[in-house]
């Protein structure tokens, strides 16, 4: 019988790629997508034609249908292709993880997994009323059982989880606020960082207003377009591409219960994180304190609390002193979202935070980079609270 | 003047299968939920089968109508418009003592006064033709 552990280190990121990250863009979905899968393909060095693996996060939300990236991209003989759509944010870490098994089992040799999110120019948070369009079983729950009362979007449901972390816990604002703050800060060392010239303070954080308690402006993720593409391949081809691999040492996908709706979990902080850290790190055999950086999906401050005690940096319940002090900031303890995250660089679904583990792991990432990292973990979050871990090695 | 005469001044619920047989309940002045007709397990939302026991027997119970507040979230900005004079409003999660959870608002009360274990009691409020929404009011201290 295979065991996870067989699965540590068997597949590697060997390419990355990104477009500008924008508010507004001329450019069409799977125009962005192909711009970043062909970055993602000269990075790692090899022809389009090698491709015989397209992963894609959101399904045809990707950009495009797998027979898109074939069509453009000349992809004659394609052997496996899935999508993750009901795993919402987490679906990108969930790519990984199903690229991982297609390459380590000999099912395909070099996997795509390009995203685009339109989240500027397509439908806004704010234009989701009530049926959030995904055909799901949670976006029903949402309509029939929530929307009637006035909650459809994200900032709304996952309040409840926040609130009920700082009425447990004794979690503060200017803890959330810590989030907000060190996020901006990393973005401000990015070239491509939606916010990289719009430094903010912790006053500036208490002061912006409310969009749902306890959540402010602040504590949301920005809404951009722009699309980020990986190539991954076995350990064994990624020896001789161009640039060093990034090896998938562990990761795991989880769902909290039932996934489909947040107010009748028996504890509605039991997230899909916390079902699947632990396999991951076993997969890996490393513990949390090996990890030298963390990319958090950080949809909101809240989230981002929840999953850095999920991902075990700290007990449940602790998060909060956690992220005070500066020890998620570069030069801390754990520098988080060393890019600046959904809530300062773009949101691309968390794209962006795989791709910039790889820039870390690369040891590329110029005046933000985090000192000789090995072990970096990036997290993913979507859905009502689907999660997904990876650690990534160079 | 808005031109925009196709929103709604309610977000309603699609009323079909479980839901509608839920919000039917709710129109005759009911809270019911389904409970599993081996084990007895309430659930919500609706769904076939009872995560317990696996049984596909169930049946619409009524509950008494009480529980406590779980948590909220106090909505200043209203994303959908049908709600924008209704802000702030508190989207409220509450416990019923027979164990289901529902997305509700707790009338009578400002979202300031609200607290975690706060006793409330069902009414129902008639939105449209065809729907009545299940809302909250604090509980009476009984004499």
């Amino acid at each position: 019988m295979p065991a996870l552990t067989d699965l540590r280190d068997q597949a590697c990121i060997v390419g990355i790629g990104e477009t500008a990250y924008t508010r507004g863009t001329p450019k069409s979905a799977l125009e962005l997508a192909l711009e970043a899968s062909l970055g993602a393909i000269e990075d790692a060095g090899i022809q389009p034609g090698d491709i015989d693996a397209v992963i894609l996060p959101n399904g045809a939300g990707s950009g495009g249908t797998a027979g898109d990236f074939c069509a453009n991209l000349g992809l004659q003989d394609l052997h496996y292709t899935t999508s993750l759509q009901e795993m919402g944010g987490a679906m990108c870490v969930s790519a990984v993880e199903s690229a991982t098994t297609a390459l380590a089992s000999g099912i395909a040799q070099y996997a795509l997994i390009p995203l685009c999110s339109r989240f500027y120019s397509g439908r806004r948070a704010r234009q989701v009323t009530s049926d959030p369009g995904t055909g799901l079983q949670a976006a029903e729950t949402i309509r029939d059982y929530y929307a009637p009362f006035g909650v459809a979007a994200p900032p709304q449901h996952y309040a409840w989880m926040t609130q009920r972390h700082m009425q447990l816990y004794g979690t503060t604002h200017e803890q959330l606020g810590a989030v907000a703050v060190a996020m901006r800060k990393h973005a401000q060392l990015h070239p491509n960082a939606l916010m990289q010239r719009a430094p903010l303070t912790l006053e500036d954080y208490l002061s912006s207003r409310w969009i749902s308690y306890p959540y402010r402006l602040l504590d949301c993720c920005l809404e951009t377009d722009g699309a980020a593409a990986l190539l991954m391949t076995s350990a064994e081809r990624a020896k001789d591409l161009r640039k060093k691999p990034v090896y998938v040492t562990g990761v795991a996908s989880g769902h909290p219960f039932p996934p489909h709706d947040i107010p009748n979990r028996p504890d509605i902080l039991k997230i899909g994180l916390d079902f699947c850290a632990s396999r991951a790190y076993a997969m890996a055999g490393v513990q949390p304190s090996d990890i030298d950086f963390a990319e958090i999906y950080d949809c909101f401050t809240g989230q981002a609390i929840l999953q850095i005690e999920s991902a075990g940096f700290c007990k449940k319940g602790e998060g909060g002193p956690f992220v005070e002090n500066g020890r998620i900031e570069l030069g801390g303890a754990l520098p988080v979202n060393t890019h600046g995250g959904l809530l300062s660089q773009a949101h691309n679904t968390g794209m962006n935070h795989l791709v910039e583990a790889v820039v870390q792991l690369r040891h590329e990432a110029d005046s933000r980079q985090v000192q000789d990292p090995e072990f970096g973990v990036v997290t993913g979050w979507g859905g009502h609270g689907h999660g997904s871990i990876a650690i990534l090695r160079r | 003047m808005t031109t925009e005469n196709a929103t709604p001044l309610v977000r309603l619920p699609v009323l079909g299968g479980y839901t509608k047989e839920f919000y039917d309940w709710c129109q005759q002045r009911e809270l019911r939920f389904q409970c599993c007709q081996e084990c007895g397990t309430w659930r919500h939302p609706p769904r076939p089968m009872c995560t317990s026991c696996h049984s596909l027997e169930w049946a619409w119970a009524p509950a008494k109508g009480t529980g406590t507040v779980y948590c909220w979230t106090t909505v200043y900005q209203a994303l959908d418009p049908a709600f924008a004079e209704h802000v702030p409003y508190a989207a409220v999660v509450v416990e019923l003592d027979e164990g289901p959870r529902l997305t509700t608002w707790v009338t009578g009360v400002v979202p300031d006064e609200l607290q975690v274990g706060m006793p409330v009691e069902v009414w129902f409020d008639t939105v449209s033709d065809d729907v009545t929404l299940p809302k909250f009011k604090p509980q009476l201290p009984s004499l």
